[in-house]
């Protein structure tokens, strides 16, 4: 795919998408990369992204989504502008994990893998994300959350609500 | 931002830059940063293996396969492209320690990827990190692109006539990914199932060619072996097992971390000593050594040195050195459950006997843990953890089946108790406690 070709993405992640497939010895080591940062930027993998993704890589759209369903990461639907994801996995279940989770089901009125009314935050039970000594965690897109207790926890929910302007 | 923990019996190595603003390539330098690697560039080869080989550093990953013996595997020639793939997937339930080093010491991640490639003859080095792991990987990209601004990589590395490139790569989410066939698929834009062996990676791996995969902390310590010497390195561990290990303590007691311990360093010190104890003056309950998938270890089995020999003598494995310790408050069975019911969402389904044994566990342990258990689904699920050992291509499955047959063999009282239609008989219990901070 050439810059001058229609593309859905900001020139930027054009840009890094055009170097992507060229860093590698193959073209399909960038899939899950770029799949991972078009789904930064749209929110979600469209049809329209799998479908230049495919093209990107010279792969077919069958292809794309076959990987893509492998990787729990990367979603087909869109999620809230902060995705609260909360770890219940061992080390954090044993400081409190499951109890912060259910904390935010009130809090936020939705279950695992909802999004609230307006759009703002979407929560989600997540498996072990690597913050096990500082239990226990919670990620909302990529940041990090950690040593929580129900009181820190609305606190760093009352942030991210700040920040939507909501 | 991560808390750092600190003990007067730590031996810090690959942690001795952590919090030093080590992310800086000039800071870097300054604490002694890329001296290996031009140490290495200058050697060779067969300087750096034989230096590998005399320290006796085993893979931190968990397997704890002598790293040395691993590269000298590779063979010297080969018609397809030799490389070095780095694992930074760490995703093992209880182990953190990896974020520690790409968050604080990126750089000693880069050169010992340098210096792994030196020595099978690679031209090419992958770090691959968990996708979780985003704000970890921007600071690698910015590592590697200071490290290119410097010479260290590209072309004619360190004023050489030696080449050598590194790319970092991100995953999207799997814990399977971090087995090292699994590992290789991903990287080449597939799902994460594993290849069956052999051939092994050094042989065929990565695009067809002869490749070493390393774990995160194992290349991290690589720089420290050829400063200090493979035998000044081997004389710290314990016999078998040179140096030092990155050990995460979490769960139960009063300081949980990271600690920089040597290998064979008593477990109970660590747990009473280094990490304060268990929280509130509790008393101990079981011990997980080594990640979600070690088989758990009771409290009169803890008096054990924390190298993968011994805890292997005592039925358990030392894995990702995630020590993962519960007190009295903790119902077994709701543990148990837990645990398997991470290794049924992550396994990939590829294999039948990890596939349905881990949901079949996990469907028992559930009715189980609710109060619908019967006397037969105890032996039931030992038997159906049994049956998944070694039968699948990747060791998933024994990750799950390992720690299942350990709740079931050690704590068969607590699933007993669980019987006759009664709830969770430990769970009130447990509600009680205040077990936020």
């Amino acid at each position: 795919m050439t810059a001058t070709t229609a593309t859905l993405f900001s020139p930027e992640l054009a840009a890094r998408l055009d170097k992507l497939v060229t860093l590698y010895p193959v073209r399909r080591s960038a899939l899950v990369p770029m799949l991972l940062y078009a789904q930064d930027e749209l929110g979600y993998l469209t049809d329209a992204a799998i479908s230049e993704i495919a093209q990107r890589i010279g792969i077919t759209e069958l292809d794309v989504r076959n990987v893509l369903s492998y990787y729990s990461m990367l979603r087909t639907a869109p999620v809230g502008k902060y995705h609260v994801q909360v770890c219940t996995n061992i080390s954090c279940m044993l400081r409190g994990g499951q109890e912060l989770f259910e904390h935010c089901k009130n809090k936020l009125g939705v279950g695992h893998k909802q999004t609230t009314p307006d759009g703002v935050f979407s929560l989600e039970e997540v498996e072990c994300i690597g913050a096990c000594c500082w239990a226990p965690a919670v990620q909302v897109n990529y940041d990090f959350h950690d040593n929580l207790t129900p009181e820190a926890m609305d606190a760093v929910l009352d942030q991210y609500r700040k920040q939507a302007g909501k | 931002m991560p808390t750092l923990v600190s003990h007067p019996e730590e031996v810090k190595l690959v942690s001795s830059r952590f919090g030093k603003g080590a992310t800086d390539i000039d800071r870097y330098i300054e604490l002694d940063g890329y001296q290996a690697a031009r140490m290495a560039v200058e050697k060779g080869a067969d300087w750096i293996i034989a230096e590998m080989k005399a320290s006796s550093l085993r893979g931190r990953g968990g397997a704890g396969f002598p790293t040395g013996m691993k590269w000298s595997f590779v063979p010297k020639q080969s018609e397809r492209p030799k490389y070095v793939l780095v694992n930074g997937d760490e995703s093992e339930p209880g182990t953190c320690k990896d974020h520690l080093i790409f968050l604080h010491d990126p750089h000693t991640v880069i050169e010992g990827t340098i210096i792994a490639g030196l020595a099978i003859g690679a031209k090419t080095g992958f770090i691959y990190l968990r996708g979780e792991y985003r704000y970890l990987l921007t600071i690698m990209e910015k590592a590697i692109a200071d490290a290119y601004a410097k010479g260290f990589l590209g072309k004619g590395i360190f004023g050489s006539q030696l080449d050598f490139d590194i790319i970092s790569h991100t995953g999207a989410g799997a814990y399977e990914v971090g087995e090292e066939s699994a590992l290789m698929e991903s990287l080449e834009g597939k799902r994460g199932i594993p290849r069956i062996k052999p051939p092994f990676p050094a042989v065929v791996g990565l695009y067809g060619g002869p490749t070493v995969i390393n774990n995160a902390e194992t290349i991290a310590t690589v720089p420290h072996v050829l400063r200090m010497g493979g035998e000044a390195y081997a004389k710290i561990g314990s016999e078998r097992n040179g140096g030092t290990r990155l050990f995460g303590v979490s769960g139960h007691v009063e300081r949980p971390g990271v600690y920089e311990l040597p290998m064979g360093y008593n477990l109970k010190k660590l747990i009473y000593e280094v990490a304060g104890g268990i929280r509130g003056g509790r008393q101990l309950k079981a011990v997980v050594p080594g990640g979600s998938s070690t088989p758990v270890l009771l409290p009169s089995e803890i008096d054990l040195g924390l190298d993968f020999d011994q805890v292997g003598k005592a039925g358990s494995m030392l894995g990702s050195g995630g020590v993962v310790v519960l007190d009295e408050t903790v119902c077994m069975v709701e543990f148990a459950l837990r645990t398997i019911k991470f290794y049924q969402h992550e396994s990939c389904g590829w294999c039948i006997p990890c596939r349905e044994g881990t949901d079949w566990l996990k469907k028992t342990l559930t009715r189980f843990h609710a109060g619908g258990g019967e006397a037969r689904d105890i032996d039931n699920i030992r038997y159906l953890a049994e049956n998944m050992l070694g039968k699948t291509f990747c060791p998933l499955g024994d990750a799950a089946a390992m720690p299942t047959i350990g709740f079931v063999k050690k704590f068969r009282q607590e699933f007993e108790d669980h019987l006759n239609g009664k709830p969770c008989p430990y769970a009130k219990k447990q509600a009680l406690e205040p077990v936020l901070a």
